[in-house]
């Protein structure tokens, strides 16, 4: 076994170690360390990536000495690879985007305490991609909701409490469907391993017995982990969620917990169940269902907004349905869809949410739109860098989202007559609130300051960190939509691999 | 339909159903815990139910029978233990969570609650 193979265990243990060992050191360190960990962990996925592209297949690593039906089990593979690459730099950027702002909402002795909780969820989120046993996925399912819960409550206001309390409850909700969705299957199956309780499930798929406890199983999973990804109508923690809490947290939140769930949710679909048998439950159409109206609803939501970062939070809702129509599409082309959809709106959340903090610190720190007026003059890489955002999310050519809609527009035309239909006025309303939210922000951005505001700007105060992380972001941002191809043809192959 | 055979799945099911509307529904804070721990005993005595086989002892060899047929499979039972762990660590962070909810608003209605902080926030 090649020295690469190694790498999935090792982004999975260095930041479950490294959380261990944060909890001692104090702030300054623990904030080095937890830097130099997400530099290294997004590092080590860019060579996986790099090496499994040119090793061509996917392959499984043995955690301890125990073989195939008892062991536990990583598996590696491209679209694990790409999916990892993608979460630990987006967690890096975010972060560093972030931790100025740290200083002013998390209580100083609790700094290091919040790295830990970083950590955690970067090895919970790594051990989500890799994993091939389905009880391993539970166990960091509840790790991650319990540090993203942490994450909320960073901040110490009112609020924020109200809003970690809102959103254990209906992540707890999520989890406990879930694990009841994993028990009946392990019940059914026997196996704990993905691709055990694959061939498992073909043969019972094959004699046609239990039917119906499998149709309980895909719907429980289904339902638990969208509950859990904020899915329209199950989305009502998200504005309290993402709008009160710091910047890093809000776009670690909406940017990498949510994708993480629906990664888990793809990868139960393919390796799981199989792509044949949701079909047969036609679970699929369910979510495609819930996906469509919420790319409506959530839109129109924030439209009706007043404060920036509660429309960016709805703004979420809208794009997780996209994710969950390309999924609901139930064919090849509208999970790479979905994919890539994740990639593209997980790097535009995140740089949305952490320039929204910066234009809000250069407004007296207000969030509302009356008081954002010329704050894009005020703090000008937080304003470029929220209209290369905006302008993304919205679908503009040259920049992720284009390539998004472009997939899901493609996507629909192999479906039957009634659903392309709806798919593509779906997605033309869809585009067009999104234009009417967006673009009204990015105007409010730019002009001349309500007359009597008088808005000290505090030179030097967000710094060299977050201009950093703009320009990166919009730079991964621009890269999604020129080098598409080479992505999406990766992602194709990562799918294949899946199967 | 084995509702009397399987009395064990069935008791598993409803206390699943009251713990998970609990959960969802009660406005009491510590009512909302004790429901979420309903929901997941009701999982684990579902699994543990499951794994059992009348008249088979648990898998520890000592009087030299190694045939499969003497023993149950221990995987169940370790994962009940599992979850345990995860939803005792999960009742914590609640309970903390209620703790200062109740400090900051002295009540443990969460629907009070929230009234309250859009007020403060007003």
């Amino acid at each position: 076994m090649a020295l690469w193979q190694s790498i999935p265990f090792a982004c999975i243990l260095l930041p479950l170690g490294s959380a261990a060992m944060t909890s001692v050191l104090k702030g300054k360190f623990a904030r080095r360390w937890t830097f130099i960990v997400l530099t290294v962990v997004t590092a080590l996925s860019a060579c996986f990536t790099y090496f499994i592209w040119g090793y061509g297949e996917s392959y499984t690593y043995m955690m301890g000495h125990y073989p195939a039906p008892w062991g536990n089990e990583i598996r590696g593979g491209l679209l694990e690879g790409i999916t990892a690459l993608f979460f630990s730099l987006i967690m890096l950027l975010s972060l560093l985007g972030g931790v100025k702002k740290l200083d002013d909402h998390v209580l100083h002795d609790k700094h290091s305490l919040y790295y830990v909780m970083i950590l955690l969820l970067t090895a919970a989120l790594m051990a989500q991609v890799y994993t091939n046993d389905i009880f391993t996925a539970y166990v960091f399912v509840e790790i991650m909701t319990i540090s993203a819960c942490s994450l909320i409550d960073a901040r110490t206001k009112g609020r924020t409490l109200v809003a970690a309390t809102r959103y254990m409850i209906m992540n707890l909700l999520g989890s406990g469907l879930f694990l009841l969705g994993v028990i009946l299957l392990y019940d059914l199956t026997g196996h704990l391993l993905m691709s055990n309780i694959k061939e498992a499930v073909a043969e019972l798929h094959a004699t046609g017995e239990y039917t119906l406890p499998l149709t309980v199983v895909v719907a429980l999973i289904s339902i638990g982990l969208s509950i859990k990804s904020a899915l329209f109508p199950f989305h009502t923690w998200v504005p309290d969620a993402y709008g009160y809490t710091t910047p890093a947290s809000s776009a670690i939140l909406s940017s990498l917990v949510s994708k993480g769930y629906i990664f888990l949710l793809i990868k139960i679909m393919y390796r799981v169940i199989g792509l044949d048998v949701i079909m047969a439950t036609g679970i699929h159409n369910v979510l495609f269902l819930f996906g469509l109206v919420g790319m409506i609803m959530g839109s129109i939501s924030a439209i009706r907004q007043n404060d920036i970062r509660r429309m960016i939070a709805f703004s979420s809702v809208a794009q997780i349905g996209y994710v969950y129509l390309g999924i609901g599409m139930g064919t090849e082309a509208g999970m790479l869809a979905a994919v890539f959809h994740i990639f593209s709106h997980a790097v535009c959340k995140a740089m949305l949410f952490l320039t929204a903090g910066g234009l809000a610190d250069a407004s007296g720190n207000s969030k509302h739109f009356r008081d954002l007026r010329g704050s894009g003059m005020r703090s000008p890489i937080a304003g470029v860098a929220f209209t290369v955002g905006a302008l993304s999310m919205v679908g503009f050519p040259f920049l992720g989202g284009f390539i998004s809609k472009l997939n899901f527009g493609t996507a629909a035309m192999a479906l039957g007559d009634m659903k392309t239909l709806l798919v593509l006025v779906a997605l033309a309303v869809s585009t067009w609130l999104n234009t009417v939210y967006f673009l009204r922000t990015v105007i409010t951005l730019y002009r001349p300051a309500l007359p009597g505001s008088n808005y000290s700007v505090e030179k030097g105060r967000r710094g060299f960190c977050f201009s950093l992380s703009c320009v990166a972001f919009a730079a991964v941002n621009i890269a999604l939509g020129i080098l598409s191809q080479p992505i999406v043809s990766a992602i194709r192959m990562g799918l294949d691999m899946f199967a | 339909m084995n509702f009397f055979t399987n009395y064990e799945e069935m008791a598993a099911m409803i206390l699943f159903g009251i713990g998970f509307t609990t959960l969802l529904l009660d406005r009491n804070m510590i009512k909302k815990i004790i429901g979420f721990s309903m929901m997941d005993s009701g999982m684990y005595l579902f699994l543990a139910a499951k794994g059992y086989v009348e008249g088979r002892a648990a898998p520890i060899v000592v009087d030299g029978i190694q045939s499969m047929e003497y023993y149950i499979n221990p995987i169940p039972a370790g994962l009940v233990l599992t979850g345990i762990v995860v939803s005792v660590s999960v009742s914590a962070l609640m309970l903390a969570l209620t703790v200062r909810l109740y400090r900051r608003y002295h009540t443990l209605d969460i629907d009070k609650i929230t009234a309250q902080v859009r007020k403060e926030e007003a």
